[in-house]
């Protein structure tokens, strides 16, 4: 029995390596498992899907049920992961002062951040909007925007992250992170801000 | 629409240049004109006449106050009847005007007869004691807006040798509960009509030279865009869609061209484009912001706002040589240019302690002037086309709203009294064909 449960946790093992990884059965087990017991195990399932694949099946299937719940977990808490970190991006904002498009030292800190996210999420696509105070005129506003979130997208691309998935928007002052007339929303509203290609 | 042809009213004498003296160019609003208009004396018997009448001069003050020239006397102050009296010159007494201190006199008549309306206009000299101007309209009932204003041109062009503003119009941003729209309303405010359907951001309205189409940049497809709308048929065409910004077109005067500023080189740079939104060529070359065009008025060189010097600050490009002059040194925050239709002055929005305000710059002395101080944050002028006026921005009363003055700085007052914010009026160019 203790064999049987033992060959049944290799196998579930190889059938998601090879489902993660699509690569042939041969790849490194899990620790846990001596050398004979993979050999055995491998040996095993090659003859059982030849000969009998409805029992294979089955037996997969009791297998996932006991398992399944843990892989399910390990995935949302994966899942849950990766999200916070995509939501990170795209919440984390880049300041400037007034009149400024230049990044500060804290704005470069966020931006290698993204750098890593972006590293690590090659196909994801960012629109980088940049954002005014509402002093300054509306025409000026609208450019120094533009010309914000040209110094962020500047930034990324020069620290590799390929241009053609990064497009830029400027709002000048029509679209206020925080209301107020004073400083402190001020310094809140002179921004770029990060979101996904796919989501408006 | 006023169908029949003007009628000049002969004078017996007929002086040409010296009606310019009643109003000095060099500084029109420095001393306004003491002026009387009687009501209007109705010339037939139908029952709307005497309604007509009176509008009619009331319409007339509200017009010639408009443009800053004049100061009306109060009708309760005339020595005799406003209405009903002879409105020609052998039937005036003109000791009655002379005495009042009235130094232009107009009156009128109203003829409503048989689904035709008549106005009649005549301007004054009391102390001289003769007609400076005459005119006789027909056309149908209900035109007596366009008849007062056509009078009013002529009598403008007479007596400042300029052609009047009273057919121009004003473009600027309006923002509703839907949203953000063009609207266009006459010189005065008057006949208000929204030019494009409301959506999230709309900015730089910008008059054609034939005064037929707007230019403006929207996001009605998310991204930022320069769409053209035609005020005749009421369509909207796509004009440019580059990547990045599409920002501030501005016609150029003699030909079809628009300059705008577009980024999709990575920099805010100020481009001409062709009628069709080609690129024609890139106007200017410095790193950062450059935006804002606006032409002189023969097209030969362009005003426009830069960051090369760290802030934005005012530059002027000569259109044939290319070479680039700073405009402006005070300050560090001047934006917004228009050129005087007369091409001697730039006026335009700067910042001072936090506050913006409206300033005029002399092109060739650069020699500045302040026309609003002390009201709110003030932004975004542009002349009227006989360069006697200029409409703007103004906080003064709360959230922004369009406001007029004349060119000295005078006269300031709200043009609409209209829920919402009211943004970047543009006053419609000289109009050519």
């Amino acid at each position: 029995m203790a064999k049987k449960l033992n060959m049944k946790f290799i196998l579930l093992c190889i059938v998601m390596l090879s489902l993660a990884l699509t690569v042939s059965c041969a790849k490194k087990p899990p620790e846990t498992t001596t050398a004979s017991d993979q050999a055995e195990a491998a040996d095993t399932m090659t003859t059982e899907s030849e000969t009998d694949t409805a029992q294979a099946g089955q037996d997969e299937d009791a297998l996932t049920e006991e398992e399944l719940e843990a892989r399910r977990q390990a995935e949302a808490e994966a899942r849950e992961a990766a999200a916070d970190a995509r939501d990170r991006f795209a919440s984390e904002k880049v300041y400037f002062k007034f009149d400024d498009s230049s990044l500060t030292d804290s704005a470069r800190d966020v931006l290698r951040d993204k750098v890593q996210w972006l590293r690590n999420h090659p196909d994801a696509c960012v629109i980088i909007e940049g954002h005014c105070d509402e002093r300054g005129t509306d025409e000026y506003n609208l450019a120094l925007g533009s010309r914000r979130a040209e110094s962020v997208k500047d930034f990324l691309t020069k620290a590799g992250i390929d241009g053609s998935r990064l497009t830029t928007i400027s709002y000048g002052e029509e679209r206020p992170a925080v209301t107020g007339h004073n400083e402190e929303a001020w310094a809140k509203n002179r921004r770029a801000e990060f979101r996904f290609c796919s989501s408006e | 629409m006023i169908c029949a042809c003007a009628l000049v009213l002969v004078p017996g004498a007929c002086p040409q240049a010296a009606d310019y003296d009643y109003i000095n160019i060099r500084e029109p609003f420095s001393q306004k004109i003491p002026m009387a208009v009687p009501v209007f004396k109705t010339l037939s018997q139908g029952s709307t006449e005497k309604q007509v009448a009176q509008n009619a001069a009331d319409m007339l003050e509200e017009v010639l106050t408009y443009t800053g020239y004049f100061k009306m006397i109060d009708r309760d102050a005339f020595l005799q009847d406003p209405g009903g009296q002879g409105i020609v010159t052998k039937e005036i007494n003109f000791g009655n005007w002379t005495d009042i201190g009235a130094e232009l006199l107009l009156t009128g008549g109203v003829r409503l007869e048989s689904g035709v309306l008549q106005m009649e206009f005549r301007l004054f000299d009391p102390y001289r004691q003769e007609m400076i101007l005459g005119k006789r309209y027909t056309g149908k009932p209900g035109g007596q807006r366009k008849m007062v204003l056509r009078f009013c041109g002529e009598m403008i062009k007479r007596l400042t040798g300029r052609q009047g503003l009273f057919d121009s119009r004003i473009a600027f941003v309006g923002t509703g509960d839907e949203g953000k729209s063009v609207y266009v309303c006459d010189f005065d405010g008057k006949n208000l009509t929204r030019v494009t359907n409301p959506q999230s951001i709309v900015v730089s309205p910008a008059w054609a030279p034939d005064n037929r189409y707007i230019a403006y940049t929207a996001y009605t497809h998310g991204n930022q865009r320069i769409y053209i709308s035609d005020l005749q048929d009421g369509s909207v065409r796509e004009f440019a869609a580059y990547e990045g910004i599409n920002l501030t077109p501005a016609w150029h005067p003699g030909s079809s061209a628009l300059a705008a500023t577009l980024s999709f080189e990575g920099d805010e740079e100020i481009y001409l484009l062709t009628e069709t939104g080609k690129i024609d060529k890139r106007l200017t070359e410095s790193w950062g912001v450059d935006v804002s065009p606006a032409f002189s008025p023969d097209g030969k060189k362009m005003v426009f706002v830069s960051s090369r010097s760290g802030s934005p600050q005012l530059y002027v490009k000569d259109m044939r040589s290319g070479s680039v002059r700073r405009l402006t040194y005070e300050g560090t925050y001047n934006t917004q240019p228009d050129w005087s239709p007369a091409g001697g002055q730039v006026v335009y929005s700067g910042m001072k302690d936090g506050r913006i305000d409206i300033y005029v710059i002399d092109v060739d002395s650069g020699e500045t002037e302040r026309l609003t101080r002390k009201a709110g944050d003030n932004e975004a002028p542009s002349w009227s086309p006989d360069g006697s006026m200029i409409v703007f921005t103004s906080t003064r009363t709360g959230n922004s709203r369009i406001f007029v003055m004349t060119a000295s700085g005078t006269d300031q007052r709200m043009l609409l009294d209209m829920p919402g914010k009211q943004q970047l009026p543009d006053w419609s160019p000289p109009k050519r064909e």
